[in-house]
This record gives structure tokens, C-alpha cells and sequence, in this order.
């Protein structure tokens, strides 16, 4: 079967993300001054054909961790999974 | 193969730039360049191997990701593991990052900006095949030019390194200071370049095939290759 993934790449807590600074920082401009903490991450999408959901999703793990993110730096999560 | 002469591999990868500055700085200090291709699991029996600068495969999902699985790398890996000097020049040294070779990670400038500007470098160790005929303490002036490289990694790894004295290099005033004024990029501790434990995989952002003509400006890269040939074939 043939399985839709999202993965989820955001920078670990502790470390300044100075793209999302620059980005929260333009929103005042816009009118919203009340946004903080805003960070920004990747989101990547993918197909991959397996046996099961399970089966994919064990893939997909392996995958983010060798080359979607890297753990000195970055956190990951698999969102949604569904049969494509 | 000459007899005599420091055999020094340079591999290019797609996106890479500086290999060819790297080659001729290795040629002009009295060494043999050699090129070595990404997609050869290859080193070509050189003496030492030299990671350049440039945006392997663009920079795409992070700078050095993509390229740190390509053929050649399993090559490096086992070099440098068997003692083999290597020396990772900006997205070289995030090649290696990335390949786990040496810790920690370079990420966006703190600015947000790319930097191009020459810089001062404190030699912070003796113990690496680029710095060995540098004293710590001795200062150089070379240039970066790069859009991440600001150095992180978490505090226990930070503390590590600098207890077993892994920083190679660190950026500071004309004089020596280390501290914000003159951290280009926001890098932890101000650090420019860190070797493995064992000494022989040194990686640094700033460039010093880029400074070794003294036609073209300051020529702090010299003393580095030097070294580097020095010590590359004393292990030929």
C-alpha cells in the first residue's frame, strides 16, 4: 500500500532561531502586536509504499532521523499518515 | 607521484566552489593537489584530505546534509579514522558536522546576514595537523564568507569540547580579545573551528585557501597548509 507522510522539523527549545525573530519581528508592521515565541520550522511531505501503516511509519522514522533533521539541532515529529 | 611531495586530496561536490582555490593553495605551498569527485568511493592514496567551501547540492534541507551520504564520505570516514589528517573549509566543516566526524552544528548568522570580511583567528591548540607549527595564542587573518555559520551545540557538548581542548580556533579583535565585537556570526564562545577528539578531523568556517598569496591580501592561510602538508607527509 501506498502511505502520504508529514514530518515535522522544528529547532530544539533552547536554541535561537533568529529567522523566527525576523519574522515575528515584521508582523508590528502589520498591525499584531501581540505575537511572541514565534519559531519556524520545515515540513516535509512524502509518499512511501509499504506493507502497513506501521511498516511506513518505522521508515519514516529512520528516515527523519538520518537525513530530514539533524538531532544536534533539531526535533522532529510524524503528523499525519494516510493511505494515498 | 612525485617522490617527496604532500599528495592532498580536494573533493569536489556539486555546489562546491573553493575547490579549485584549495588545490592551488595546497600546490603553492609546496604540496600535490589532487582531485577526488563525490561520487567515487575513492581517496586515491593521498596523504591527506581537504573538505572545500561552496553549497554542496545548494544547501538544501540543511548545508552539508545531503552531501555527507555521498560515496566519497565513507571513504573519508574510514581515513579519518585510521589517524588521516582532514580538514573541513566552511561547508566542508559543515559536511563534517553533519557526518557526526565533529560535533556540533552551524547554523543561520545571528544577523541574518552572509558575512564577507576578513577576520582575526586566535589559535587556540597545537594538537591538529593544521595548527601544529602555530602556538595557541598565535594570531591569524584570513577571510570568511558564509550565511550559517554560527556554531551551536547544546551546553554539554560545549563543555566537553572546550575541557578537552577542541576548540581549534576562535575569532577576535587585531589584538586577541575574544567577545561579541568581533564574533561575526554568534558562534558559541565565540568558536571558529573544532577538531575531533583524537585530533586528526578539523573543521573551521573561515577560509585560508583564500590567504595564501600575498598578491591578493593577508596570508594567514599559510601557515595552516604548512602544517597540513608538514603533517601529511610525515605520514606518507
Amino acid at each position: 500500500m501506498r502511505f502520504t507522510f508529514e514530518v515535522l522539523v522544528t529547532l530544539k527549545p533552547g536554541l535561537a532561531d533568529p529567522q523566527g525573530k525576523a519574522v515575528e519581528g515584521a508582523l508590528p508592521a502589520l498591525g499584531w502586536t501581540n505575537v511572541s515565541g514565534l519559531r519556524v520550522g520545515k515540513h516535509v511531505r512524502l509518499e512511501v509504499e509499504a506493507a502497513d501503516e506501521a511498516a511506513g511509519r518505522a521508515q519514516v522514522d529512520e528516515m527523519a532521523r538520518r537525513l530530514l533533521s539533524n538531532p544536534v539541532i533539531e526535533d522532529y515529529r510524524i503528523l499525519a499518515a494516510e493511505p494515498t | 607521484m612525485s617522490a617527496g611531495l604532500a599528495r592532498v586530496g580536494v573533493v569536489t561536490f556539486p555546489g562546491s566552489l573553493d575547490d579549485r582555490d584549495a588545490l592551488r593553495a595546497v600546490e603553492l605551498m609546496g604540496g600535490e593537489g589532487v582531485t577526488l569527485w563525490h561520487g567515487d568511493a575513492d581517496l586515491r592514496g593521498v596523504d591527506a584530505v581537504v573538505l572545500p567551501g561552496g553549497f554542496s547540492y545548494g544547501d538544501y534541507l540543511r548545508c552539508g546534509a545531503i552531501a555527507r551520504f555521498a560515496p566519497v564520505m565513507d571513504e573519508v570516514r574510514a581515513f579519518a579514522e585510521r589517524g588521516g589528517p582532514v580538514l573541513g573549509i566552511c561547508n566542508g566543516f559543515q559536511i563534517l558536522c553533519e557526518s557526526g566526524l565533529l560535533p556540533g552544528a552551524l547554523v543561520r548568522n545571528r544577523s541574518l546576514r552572509f558575512v564577507c570580511q576578513y577576520v582575526h583567528l586566535r589559535v587556540e591548540t597545537s594538537q591538529t595537523p593544521v595548527t601544529a607549527d602555530l602556538v595557541p595564542g598565535e594570531l591569524i587573518e584570513i577571510p570568511i564568507k558564509h550565511g550559517e555559520g554560527q556554531f551551536v551545540a547544546d551546553g554539554e557538548t560545549l563543555a566537553r569540547i572546550e575541557g578537552e581542548g577542541r576548540v581549534v580556533f576562535r575569532y577576535c579583535s587585531a589584538s586577541g580579545e575574544v567577545g561579541d565585537e568581533w564574533n561575526p556570526n554568534g558562534s558559541a564562545n565565540a568558536i571558529a573551528g573544532v577538531r575531533s577528539e583524537r585530533g586528526n578531523v578539523v573543521g573551521l568556517m573561515p577560509h585560508p585557501e583564500h590567504a595564501v598569496d600575498p598578491d591578493v591580501g593577508p596570508t594567514g592561510g599559510q601557515p595552516l597548509f604548512a602544517s597540513l602538508l608538514a603533517r601529511a607527509l610525515s605520514r606518507a
